[in-house]
């Protein structure tokens, strides 16, 4: 029998909200399977089992907020018990109460001195989500179907002015009814996460930086070589490239591959590379592609693919928020020459990579345009130093001057 | 394929990908990409669709002219004609 926690995802958070069950007591569960869905600063997360057994019952109701550490569910781990079929609790009446609504008290944080104070700036109404600590908030249970709260979540909808018919279901139908709010959400929850992570990193990590011109002509032709005769959804974008030439790099420089954790920095095996993703209407997440060591431009691709389009809709695995080792920061078409990224803790390095653009270059002599962008390393000069960060930027440009290797 | 049935074909994929930027605020004859505030990723997404959805090949060779809502729409037009 094991306990399953409401996870940490990522140094920010103290807390988070059930907001899913998605399965129910009695069904098995294997390592890696979704369970849940959790709300966060940063969006809903789905959390995964961590091993194989049966769900035996959730300790938490869904819209409570409980701090990091709490146990939600109860998972028995004997490998031997196979899954039951039985209707779960045949004994109770559809709508009879949950039986003693498991609901912890709204814990009192613990002083937090490491971390700021997320303050509410005070003209901000209510996140359609997070409830405001309100002790009511426990007792009333909302019931609602998962499809009918993700919808809510994406129209806005204040959850706590529907609660008007006790004992009754809320249905997608139910959302579907309600004049549509256009009014975007309040940034706020997310800003306030960005702003505890970023001033955390600018207070413990001693950034040095370094920047390096690469010629991005060979990756550029190899593209468009490789897209050529490609139907669109086989193509590849310079992103999948990048990303497996700094794979590939920090192999051979584990020193910016890792967290730095308890005063001592402890190197990745797995290589987990953080992107940043901008958020339409404001904000950013960094989550990892998992596991890239090794793989080829087209998997990267097709991982990149599926990331960019589960942030899109507010929706990554908590993995993917724990366990980036390193975060590339890439400013895409539209940007600019150059930029510095904020190491996102417990992280020891952020690759930044400029707008590609001609610029002039000297080949064999001569003055000539060729495709080119800037990249950048900011480093925690605990774990490294300058030295190695330039050997590791020139590593990285080496891999994209040979593109067909990767 | 009418001009309308383009219009609105492209006016829908837009708006899955961009839906806080209303159709009729944007200059149809600048960048889309700035216009709609779209990335790489973004535009690939859209033009996959818009391959999809009319069974166009949509080669990177064209990228080019399909920078903008008129081209797009002009470049839609004349390959659904043919």
């Amino acid at each position: 029998m094991s306990e399953f926690l409401m996870p940490s995802l990522g140094a920010d958070m103290d807390a988070g909200t059930l907001v899913e069950q998605l399965l129910a007591p009695g069904a098995p569960v294997h390592r890696g399977d979704v369970i849940g869905a959790v709300e966060t600063q940063k969006g809903v997360i789905e959390v995964e089992a961590f091993q194989n057994g049966v769900l035996t019952e959730w300790l938490v109701d869904i819209g409570s907020k409980v701090p990091v550490g709490t146990p939600m569910a109860m998972i028995a781990t004997d490998a031997a018990t196979p899954p039951k079929p039985e209707q779960p609790q045949p004994e109770l009446p559809d709508d009879a109460p949950p039986e003693m609504p498991q609901t912890p008290e709204p814990t009192p944080q613990p002083p937090q001195p490491e971390n700021l104070p997320i303050e509410e700036p005070s003209p901000v109404p209510p996140g359609p989500e997070i409830p405001p600590t309100d002790p009511q908030q426990g007792k009333a249970r909302l019931r609602i179907t998962p499809a009918a709260r993700r919808l809510a979540a994406r129209r806005h909808v204040d959850l706590s002015a529907l609660r008007t018919v006790p004992h009754q279901t809320i249905t997608r139908a139910d959302i579907l009814g309600l004049d549509p709010v256009t009014k975007p959400p309040p940034a706020t929850d997310m800003r306030a996460a960005i702003a505890a992570a970023m001033s955390r990193s600018k207070r413990e990590i001693p950034h040095y930086y370094l920047s390096h011109m690469i010629d991005l002509t060979a990756a550029d032709r190899f593209l468009a070589a490789t897209n050529k005769d490609r139907k669109l959804q086989e193509r590849l974008l310079p992103a999948a490239i990048v990303a497996c030439a700094i794979a590939r790099a920090v192999e051979k420089y584990p020193e910016f591959n890792g967290h730095y954790t308890d005063g001592a920095f402890a190197p990745s095996a797995a290589v987990s590379l953080g992107l940043a993703i901008h958020i339409r209407g404001g904000g950013l997440v960094a989550p990892a592609l998992l596991d890239a060591r090794g793989r080829s431009p087209e998997t990267m691709m097709t991982q990149i693919r599926d990331l960019v389009a589960r942030v899109r809709a507010g929706r990554f695995r908590a993995r993917e928020l724990s366990d980036a080792t390193i975060t590339l920061s890439s400013l895409g078409d539209r940007g600019v020459d150059e930029v510095y990224g904020v190491i996102y803790p417990p992280q020891v390095a952020i690759i930044g990579l400029g707008t590609p653009r001609l610029h002039p270059m000297i080949r064999d002599g001569k003055v000539v345009p060729r495709m080119a962008a800037r990249m950048t390393l900011a480093a925690d000069h605990r774990a490294s130093d300058g030295h190695s960060g330039a050997l590791f930027l020139r590593a990285i440009d080496k891999h994209l001057q040979e593109p067909e290797t990767l | 394929m009418t001009q309308q049935d383009i219009q609105t074909a492209l006016t829908e994929e837009l708006h899955r990908i961009a839906p806080d930027i209303e159709i009729d605020q944007i200059d149809p004859g600048a960048d889309l990409r700035d216009e709609f505030d779209i990335d790489s990723m973004d535009f690939l997404n859209l033009v996959t669709a818009l391959g999809k959805r009319f069974g166009l090949a949509m080669p990177e060779s064209d990228y080019d002219k399909m920078r903008s809502f008129d081209d797009l729409a002009g470049y839609l037009r004349d390959k659904t004609a043919a």
